[in-house]
């Protein structure tokens, strides 16, 4: 049901700017959609961090994945247990771009004569890393589009991922593993019986919301294709606030913007805020260093303390008559 | 706010990223590529149109460049009608260069512009002399 709802969500947002585009709507489509949605995911974006910052971290909740910094004849686990801020630096760097964490997952099995089994079970971290990494090179593979000239980088960086040829023109590698890894993490969660179980629409959507773009980048790319400098003219202009809309660009041009435009203005309040979100872990950012510094509960109130000796203070001459002890004569 | 310095430099950096674009986009003069149609050829041309309507030619030539090769070098057939039915001879250097003998002001505009770097060099000569 969750997947059926997130593609007919999917396939009506494909039809909106054939719609558009029929109805002459270029402009909105090719103009203010792309600045309303880009307005939308930036200020989303710091106003969720923002609000999740404003949340206190009431303990110092470390995960320990190694040993701990102890005495100086036992090993410690720098980038799995830092107690430094520059370890923290090293594990977020680490778990950023190399998905640590994921690298860790095991399959546990327990066997019917009652033996415990943990399997190498690397798939997730695999595809995982291909798709942001993928998403990660074809973003800045686009930066053809929006600049004149393009910087040498990304030239660069386009020649890289274009090694293999296709016809006259390059061959993305990415453009395959994107497809392959946006494949495996749906098929991972129909397939697997408890995976499906706990997936909802918020998980199949941004998968086939990727697809789609994907799917239409591809195809522009490869099959059915469409005017690039018209296309980079209308990006060129986006990027200096000069927006145009040339003549003559294909209608699937206008669904891979317009998806991308979903893309952006929903990013902010989908599970993929999780790119900021990750910096924001207090299981990661934090140093397990709680043996060495005291976390202070920012929630705790100030609380009115009454010490002994304002007690004292206060009974003394009380406590002198009914013969009790005081500390001051 | 907690930690307030972090987080700001972290969504500091944030905006600075996907802002890049627009980075990028100062003093960025000119937003389409200018094409040179004037070639003795093309000046001496009556009826001065491509072999298929401009739409059509920007958006596929290079597909068609491709059928044009593997219909020349595999099935040995020179020649390509155009759909209002002229005939032409399939080729990239006597076709389409004899016109567009400017390849620096025709072809290297757009695939510059565009960064787009296509195999076609790499067999063909370029018409302006060679560059090895």
């Amino acid at each position: 049901m969750a997947i059926l709802i997130s593609l007919l969500v999917t396939l009506v947002l494909v039809a909106v700017p054939i719609l558009g585009v029929a109805a002459g709507a270029e402009y909105v489509l090719g103009v203010v959609l792309p600045y309303l949605a880009f307005l939308v995911f930036v200020v989303g974006f710091i106003l969720r961090v923002v609000r999740w910052a404003s949340s206190p971290v009431p303990f110092h909740i470390t995960l320990t994945g190694g040993q701990q910094r102890s005495l100086s004849w036992i090993k410690g686990s720098k980038l799995d247990n830092p107690s430094t801020t520059l370890g923290v630096v090293g594990r977020m760097a680490l778990e950023v771009l190399c998905f640590r964490s994921l690298f860790r997952n095991v399959k546990t099995e327990l066997h019917p004569e009652g033996k415990l089994s943990y399997r190498w079970e690397k798939w997730l971290w695999l595809f995982g890393l291909a798709l942001h990494w993928s998403l990660l090179i074809i973003l800045i593979r686009h930066l053809r589009f929006f600049t004149e000239p393009v910087p040498f980088l990304v030239g660069w960086l386009e020649s890289l991922d274009g090694l293999f040829r296709f016809g006259y023109q390059a061959f993305y590698i990415t453009d395959l593993l994107i497809v392959l890894a946006l494949t495996f993490l749906f098929l991972r969660r129909v397939v697997v019986a408890r995976l499906k179980y706990i997936s909802l629409s918020a998980d199949y959507f941004p998968l086939f919301l990727l697809g789609g773009i994907a799917t239409t980048g591809i195809l522009m790319k490869y099959v059915s294709k469409v005017d690039i400098a018209s296309i980079k003219e209308l990006a060129l202009g986006f990027a200096t606030f000069r927006p145009v809309v040339p003549e003559g660009i294909g209608t699937i041009f206008y669904i891979h913007l317009f998806l991308v435009c979903v893309l952006m203005a929903y990013f902010p309040f989908s599970k993929l805020m999780h790119m900021g979100g990750i910096f924001l872990s207090p299981t990661r950012n934090l140093a397990n260093n709680s043996r060495a510094v005291r976390h202070v509960n920012p929630w705790n109130y100030p609380v009115d303390v009454h010490t002994y000796e304002e007690y004292e203070d206060e009974f003394r001459e009380k406590m002198v008559a009914a013969g009790i002890p005081v500390e001051k004569g | 706010m907690y930690n307030g310095s972090k987080v700001l430099v972290g969504l500091g950096l944030f905006f600075l990223i996907v802002t890049v674009p627009f980075w990028l986009g100062f003093g960025t003069e000119e937003l389409a590529p200018e094409l040179d149609l004037d070639t003795p050829a093309i000046a001496q041309l009556a009826d001065k149109k491509c072999i298929e309507p401009t739409g059509v030619m920007r958006e596929e030539h290079m597909q068609l460049l491709e059928q044009w090769r593997d219909q020349a070098v595999r099935m040995g057939n020179r020649y390509y009608e155009a759909s209002d039915g002229t005939v032409y001879q399939a080729s990239l250097q006597n076709t389409c260069l004899d016109c567009h003998s400017n390849k620096s002001d025709f072809c290297d505009r757009c695939h510059d512009y565009g960064k787009v770097s296509p195999d076609c060099w790499t067999c063909h000569l370029d018409p302006e002399g060679m560059e090895l």
